[in-house]
C-alpha cells in the first residue's frame, strides 16, 4: 500500500463517487481534480460543465479559473453561463462539488461573510459565485473539506448556499426543486452523508489513522452516526499514480 | 400578485419595461463609424454615479484598458455588477470607483487567493451590497434583455443570499408552487472585450461568451474594445459569428492585448506573475499606492502598462502559453495529459 496524503485521500473518494456516463458541475481544485481522476480511471464518460460556459473539455491541465480557456480545450461546446445552468436547471446534472469558509450539520454554506453586519462584515468572502445555483440544481451536491470545529459550525453566520436547509422538508417548502440536496461531505477524517428523514449529517465512514471521537472533536455541532461505520478504503496505486503523474504533475492541488 | 416574501437588499436600477423600451426607442440604429479611443469612450459613456457592468469572467477577456481608464478619469459612486468579478472588482476596489453594488462572485481570484484591497474596501461600510447568484444576477441581464420586469426561478429561496437580495418570492398561476422573481436589470454602461469588431460596432467573441450576449442587450450603452477591428465585409461574410450586433453599441476601440493580463481565448494566457504582484502589493497602502502610480495612474495607455511587464515579448509569452494545447496535441499524437 502507497503512502499519501489526506488531499490524495479525499480526491479519490471524490472520484469513485462519480460513476461512467455520470455528469458533474465543477470549478477549480479538488473537485477539477476528482473529475478528471474519475475520467482517467472508471468514468471516462463522466460529462464536465464549468459554469462560466465550458462543456465537456478534454482538460489538458488543472484549470486555474472556472473560465479560462482549459475549461473547454476541445470541448463539446464553449457556451454561455445561462446555458450551463439552464442545463442544471432541467435535471441533466448528477453531482456538483461546493464548499464554504462554514458548513452546518444540514449541509448549509457560508461563503459570503463572517460577521452579521451585512454592510459592515467583519471578514467578506466572494459570495455565492454559482454555488447557490448548482446546489438548487444538481441532484447530488458533495463538499471536500478540511475537518475543523470552526468550519463544522452550529450555525452558519450567512447562509450562501442551500444545504437541507432546517433539516425534514424545509427545502422542499422553500421552493426549491424536488429529490435534490447535500449528498455526502467528504473531509480528511471522514466521509458523511445525511439521515433520511432529519436530513442531518451523519458519519458513515472513518479515514485511516482517525476515530468517530476525532471526527466529533473537530466538529461543532453533534453527528449522527451511521448503524454500521466502515474504514474509508484506501486510494490504490493506480489511482495514486495516475492523480500525480496526469491529473495535478505541477502538485498545485495535491501538494508536494 | 401577492409577494410572499421579500428580500431585503436594495433594489438598484429601474426593471420597469416601459421605461427601457422609451430608452432605446431613443437610441441611434444607424450604421455609423464608432471607432475612437479608450479615453474619448469612457470620457463620452462613463459617467459618476451611473451603474457599470464588467464583461467577461473575471480573469478572462476583461476590458483591462477600460477598466484602467476608468479609474485614471476618476469615476466615483456608480453602480457595479459583480457578475464573477474578480481582477476587474479588484481593479475599480482599488480606485474606489462604486457604492453600489450587485455582488455574486466578488473579491476573490477564485484559486489565487483574496484581494485584501477589495476586502478591505467593503468592510470599511462605504458600500451598499445586494447579494445574488451568478445565475441570477445573468438572469436579471437576461430579463432586462428579453424587457420583461422578471424572471421566475428556484433559487436563493431558503437562504441569506435570498435574505440580502433584491428578489421576491411569488406563487406560480399554473403549479401553485413558490418562485423568485428575479428583477430585470438594466446597466448604464458595460465594457466589454472581444475577439473582433468592425467600425460599427459589431463584435465576434470566440470561446465561451458567459453573460455577455445578455448584458449587451441589456445595456444602455456598450463600450466594446477588440482585439482586432476587422472589415465589415469580413462581418457580413460569416454573419453567425456576430455575438454584438452595431446597434447595441457606442463606442468601438481597437486594444491589442487589452485584456491583459487576463486570459484572451485563442490570444493569450492570463499572466499569473503580475497578478500575484498585485495580490502582495495589496499587502499594505503604501505598497499599493506605488504600484497603482506605477501601473495605473503614471500609464498613458494600455501599451505603457504592458510595457511595463516585458512588452510585446511577454505578450507572445503568453500566447505560446495559450496556444500551446493545439501545439502539444499535435507533437504527442493526440495525447494531451498534461
Amino acid at each position: 500500500m502507497a503512502d499519501y496524503n489526506t488531499m490524495e485521500l479525499m480526491i479519490c473518494c471524490a472520484a469513485r463517487e462519480l460513476e461512467d456516463g455520470a455528469s458533474v458541475g465543477v470549478g477549480t481544485g479538488a473537485p477539477c481534480a476528482a473529475a478528471m481522476l474519475a475520467q482517467k480511471t472508471h468514468a471516462p464518460n463522466l460529462l464536465v460543465a464549468f459554469e462560466a460556459g465550458g462543456m465537456a473539455p478534454l482538460l489538458p491541465q488543472m484549470p486555474i479559473s472556472v473560465g479560462d480557456s482549459s475549461t473547454y480545450f476541445r470541448g463539446i461546446m464553449a457556451t454561455s453561463m445561462t446555458e450551463i445552468m439552464e442545463t442544471c436547471a432541467r435535471g441533466t446534472i448528477d453531482y456538483t462539488f461546493l464548499g464554504g469558509a462554514q458548513i452546518d450539520m444540514y449541509g448549509n454554506l457560508n461563503s459570503t461573510q463572517l460577521g452579521q453586519d451585512h454592510n459592515r462584515p467583519k471578514v467578506r468572502f466572494p459570495g455565492s459565485g454559482g454555488a447557490n445555483d448548482f446546489a438548487c440544481f444538481c441532484w447530488k451536491m458533495m463538499v471536500i473539506t478540511p475537518q475543523d470545529a470552526r468550519r463544522f459550525t452550529e450555525k452558519c453566520d450567512f447562509i450562501t448556499t442551500p444545504g437541507w436547509l432546517e433539516g425534514g422538508d424545509s427545502r422542499l417548502k422553500a421552493g426549491l426543486p424536488k429529490g435534490c440536496g447535500p449528498y455526502k461531505i467528504i473531509t480528511n477524517m471522514a466521509v458523511m452523508d445525511f439521515e433520511e428523514t432529519s436530513k442531518r449529517m451523519r458519519i458513515i465512514s472513518i479515514n485511516p489513522g482517525y476515530s468517530v471521537k476525532d471526527v466529533q472533536d473537530n466538529c461543532g455541532f453533534e453527528l449522527l452516526l451511521a448503524d454500521k461505520i466502515i474504514e474509508t478504503t484506501h486510494p490504490t496505486d493506480d489511482e495514486l499514480r495516475i492523480l500525480r503523474d496526469e491529473v495535478d504533475p505541477l502538485r498545485i492541488v495535491i501538494g508536494r | 400578485m401577492e409577494i410572499l416574501k421579500e428580500g431585503i437588499g436594495t433594489l438598484f436600477g429601474d426593471p420597469d419595461p416601459d421605461h427601457a423600451r422609451e430608452f432605446f426607442r431613443k437610441k441611434s440604429r444607424k450604421m455609423e463609424g464608432k471607432l475612437m479611443t479608450v479615453k474619448e469612450a469612457v470620457e463620452r459613456f462613463v459617467h459618476d454615479g451611473e451603474y457599470l457592468a464588467s464583461g467577461g469572467f473575471g480573469s478572462n477577456r476583461i476590458s483591462t484598458v477600460a477598466l484602467h481608464e476608468i479609474l485614471r478619469q476618476g469615476r466615483k459612486n456608480m453602480g457595479f455588477a459583480g457578475h464573477t468579478t474578480t481582477h476587474d472588482f479588484q481593479i475599480l476596489s482599488a480606485g474606489k470607483v462604486f457604492t453600489r453594488l450587485d455582488a455574486s462572485y466578488i473579491v476573490g481570484l477564485e484559486a489565487r487567493g483574496l484581494s485584501n484591497v477589495a476586502r478591505k474596501y467593503l468592510e470599511g461600510g462605504a458600500v451598499d451590497i445586494t447579494d445574488w447568484s451568478n445565475y441570477g444576477l445573468a438572469i436579471r441581464f437576461k430579463a432586462a434583455a428579453m424587457n420583461v420586469p422578471f424572471l421566475p426561478l428556484r433559487i436563493l429561496m431558503g437562504t441569506d443570499t435570498f435574505k440580502y437580495s433584491a428578489a421576491r418570492t411569488i406563487t406560480c398561476p399554473f403549479t401553485g408552487d413558490t418562485y423568485a422573481a428575479i428583477p430585470a436589470l438594466y446597466p448604464d454602461v458595460a465594457i466589454i472585450h472581444v475577439h473582433e469588431a468592425d467600425i460599427y460596432g459589431n463584435a465576434r467573441i470566440k470561446g465561451i461568451t458567459v453573460a455577455d450576449f445578455d448584458l449587451s442587450r441589456a445595456s444602455k450603452r456598450v463600450i466594446i474594445t477588440a482585439e482586432r477591428i476587422i472589415s465589415n465585409d469580413e462581418m457580413r461574410r460569416d454573419p453567425a459569428q456576430t455575438v454584438i450586433p452595431f446597434y447595441l453599441v457606442d463606442a468601438v476601440c481597437e486594444a491589442p492585448y487589452g485584456g491583459y493580463p487576463s486570459n484572451v481565448a485563442y490570444e493569450y494566457f492570463s499572466d499569473e506573475e503580475h497578478l500575484q504582484e498585485w495580490l502582495k502589493a495589496e499587502k499594505d497602502a503604501e505598497t499599493l499606492k506605488n504600484f497603482l502610480d506605477t501601473n495605473i495612474y503614471n500609464c498613458r495607455n494600455q501599451f505603457d502598462y504592458i510595457n511595463l511587464h516585458g512588452g510585446i515579448e511577454k505578450m507572445m509569452t503568453l500566447r505560446k502559453k495559450e496556444l500551446q494545447y493545439a501545439t502539444r496535441e499535435k507533437a504527442e499524437g493526440g495525447k494531451n495529459n498534461g
